[in-house]
């Protein structure tokens, strides 16, 4: 065991050293990545270390960065990109879901596009427009991309070395707001041994009711978990952290013990991730479920002005409040 | 730069540079540095550009250049107070969009990026307009056609197609071919020039013979990238690719930018199509206020650019030609000033938007799924009342 203790976001950028270092057909490309680090500082250093050619600072055209990247990937790197803020990673959707997704089916799986779009996601940190949206549904619902979200230094580490490992293409979104948020990594894994991120994680045991959460609101759960137990309420805490494909085996097991269910995530309900798993858990636990799934999400409006994002976002007593309906059905 | 120089043929600069392609003989400048007054300069184009103002037009545009930078920095100290969440600086632009934005019509249309304030103020919008998207109150929330003024567009390049639709829509409606035409003005930075939307959106306006001027402000810097890279070749070029001329301008010369704006929008106004106008200028500040330049530029380069400042050599020009004396700067700044306090005070005065209106004008027609959400919003949120919450 090596415990470490650092923040979310210093621990995507030793996980991108690890796989720099690991493979030199890796490289990373994004806008102001290179002598800035990024504008959230998550390449900090590493152009310095490993040069221009391999922690590329991209002309400012989001098609050209994923597009480039496929060709880069065709021709054997493995490129990991970054999307400055998940409001701009638009310009380059055409290129993820007609030619990222879907080159391995369309060449009988012989073209792989080991890529992974690194994405900055979801509000709470008070910015303008186009900064603070959660996409992650739009890629979720596409065949052919793997989408995870990180919630805690440890899976931050280890997740973005293993989605540099795997060859699948896979959208990696992770939780801005929570970027200084600390805690501890065992460096001493290895991509093999760590938790491997295609699995959902129990954060904390209940046998009430499950909340079921993903990036940004894992915390914002747990903190819900904690509040509820005063009141005499057991609440287990499911981390997706894959959000396609879902682990639905840890969420049915779950689901099954407590007998509620509660979803949180920011973006909007409408045909969103927890449509999804209400659907998937009503199929597949519905006698075992004492309330319909609930779900605790941002409002099916675009993402609103910074002076009223807070009563758009999930909170504390709103996760409470999907508690409580839970309890009350 | 004297006249004669400007005739030189155009070549391909292949110096790496860190502020980029360099400025040389083919940019138009009709005001040095040191505010000596040049009579005409030919563009790279083959017109030859020159302005005859009156003493009283001459201090008014310095008169402009004085009130955007000194309202930017109240902006700038607004937003460190913690009263804006950001701000994105025009500092050592103003001159660039004080020509572009006096050189514009009342019937002209602008699409501007998130930094055109001084075009704002020159189009006589009253400055508070966008503050409220800084603040965080709205998201810009005005009528566009009305102030013929879009609204402030965040996304990198989008604004240069909508640019182009709406001058479509002009040549559609037959408003255009006199010299009472209407024109539009589609702003961007150098970084934008990289993005797909802007090179769709010189197709269209090559193909379609569009009445538009796409304003690139070369201010050398993409937030940390510089010049190079976004292209190997001086902004303006890119235009032949896509068959309508372009023309650089000095940027922190508001006389040359001014004369070319508006020789560019009567251009386009008279029928004849496209054009792309590249003010080579330089950002003085950060990207934005949660910037730090220190990261990726030398001091030295911003003190370079310091001595061509926009508005010292407007007022040395003024002064050598004693066409303004003190009083009329000591006025001038006094009024800025005043401009600024009275701009603070609306600011600090805004008052924060109800929370229920979020779900508002997300259609036209509403939608039940809205409406189920507000009245669940307004329950829920009427359970706190009285408690602590
Ligand atoms: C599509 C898109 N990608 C990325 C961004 C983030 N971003 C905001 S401003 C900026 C740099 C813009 O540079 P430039 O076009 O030169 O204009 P300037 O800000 O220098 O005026 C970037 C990358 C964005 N707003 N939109």
């Amino acid at each position: 065991m090596a415990i470490e203790t650092m923040t979310i976001g210093k621990a995507i950028t030793a996980g991108l050293r690890k796989a720099l270092e690991n493979d030199p057909r890796v490289l990373l490309m994004g806008e102001d990545i290179g002598k800035l680090g990024g504008v959230f500082r998550i390449t900090d250093g590493l152009q310095k270390d490993f040069g221009e050619n391999r922690v590329i600072d991209s002309p400012l055209a989001e098609a050209g960065i994923v597009g480039t990247c496929v060709g880069l990937a065709i021709r054997g790197f493995r490129p990991v990109v970054e999307i400055q803020f998940d409001g701009f990673v638009y310009p380059a959707y055409d290129q993820i879901v007609c030619q990222v997704a879907k080159m391995h089916y369309r060449s009988r799986g012989n073209v792989k596009i080991p890529m992974v779009i690194r994405i900055p996601f979801g509000g709470g940190i008070g910015a303008v427009e186009h900064h603070s949206e959660s996409p992650e549904g739009y890629f979720a619902h596409t065949a052919g991309l793997k989408v995870i979200s990180v919630a805690t230094p440890s899976d931050a580490y280890w997740g973005i070395q293993q989605a540099v490992a795997s060859d699948d293409p896979i959208v990696f979104f992770e939780p801005k707001r929570r970027y200084y948020e600390k805690g501890e990594v065992d460096t001493s894994l290895t991509v093999a041994t760590a938790p491997a991120m295609h699995r959902a994680r129990v954060l904390r045991e209940g046998t009430d009711a499950t909340l079921i959460a993903y990036g940004p609101m894992v915390r914002t759960a747990l903190d819900a978990a904690n509040a509820a137990a005063e009141d005499g309420r057991s609440i287990e805490v499911i981390d997706l952290r894959s959000i396609s494909p879902i682990d639905i085996a840890t969420v049915t097991a779950s689901v099954r013990k407590t007998g509620r269910a509660v979803v949180v995530h920011e973006a909007p309900s409408e045909v969103s991730v927890s449509s999804e798993l209400a659907a998937r858990i009503t199929e597949e636990c519905f006698y075992s479920l004492e309330a319909p799934v609930l779900r605790v999400t941002g409002y099916d409006t675009p993402y609103p002005a910074a002076r009223v994002e807070e009563e758009y976002l999930p909170d504390l007593d709103r996760v409470l409040d999907g508690v409580d309906r839970a309890f009350g059905w | 730069m004297a006249k004669g120089e400007a005739a030189r043929p155009q070549r391909t600069s292949r110096r790496k540079a860190g502020a980029g392609t360099p400025a040389g003989p083919d940019m138009v400048q009709l005001l040095t540095p040191e505010g000596e007054r040049i009579e005409r300069s030919t563009g790279a184009n083959g017109v030859e550009y020159s302005v005859d103002f009156s003493d009283e037009e001459y201090r008014g545009l310095y008169r402009d250049l004085a009130i955007v930078r000194k309202l930017d920095i109240e902006a700038n100290a607004l937003c460190r107070q913690g009263e804006l969440s950001i701000w994105a600086s025009l500092a050592g632009q103003e001159a660039a969009q004080v020509g572009a934005g006096r050189a514009m019509r009342p019937q002209d249309m602008a699409f501007p990026t998130y930094r055109e304030h001084g075009v704002l103020y020159c189009r006589g919008i009253d400055p508070i307009m966008p503050l409220s998207l800084f603040r965080g109150v709205d998201q810009g929330g005005w009528d566009s056609d009305k102030y013929k003024f879009n609204m402030y567009t965040i996304v990198i390049g989008a604004q240069s197609l909508h640019g182009t639709g709406y001058a479509m829509g002009i040549n559609f409606d037959g408003k255009v071919g006199t010299s009472d035409g209407e024109a539009v003005m589609a702003f961007m930075g150098d970084g934008a020039t990289s993005q797909g939307d802007v090179h769709e959106s010189m197709v269209y306006a090559g193909v379609f013979n569009a009445p538009i001027v796409f304003f690139v402000q070369n201010n050398q810097f993409a937030i940390s990238e510089p010049l190079e890279r976004q292209t190997r070749v001086p902004l303006y070029q890119r235009s032949s690719g896509y068959g309508f001329p372009g023309v650089r301008v000095d940027g922190n010369d508001v006389l040359a930018s001014y004369a070319v704006a508006k020789h560019a929008m009567d251009h386009a106004r008279t029928g004849n199509g496209p054009m792309l106008v590249e003010a080579y200028t330089y950002r003085m500040g950060p990207h934005t206020t949660t910037d730090d330049p220190t990261r990726y530029r030398e001091s030295a380069e911003l003190e370079e650019w310091k001595a061509k400042d926009p508005i010292l050599r407007m007022r040395s020009f003024l002064e050598k030609q004693k066409v303004a004396d003190d009083a009329f700067f000591a006025s001038v700044d006094a009024d800025a000033q005043e401009i600024a306090t009275d701009l603070r005070d609306r600011v600090l005065a805004m008052p924060n938007p109800q929370p229920v209106s979020l779900f508002d004008n997300v259609y036209p027609h509403g939608s039940p799924l809205v409406d189920a959400q507000r009245a669940e919003f307004t329950t829920y949120h009427a359970s706190f009342e009285g408690s602590a919450h």
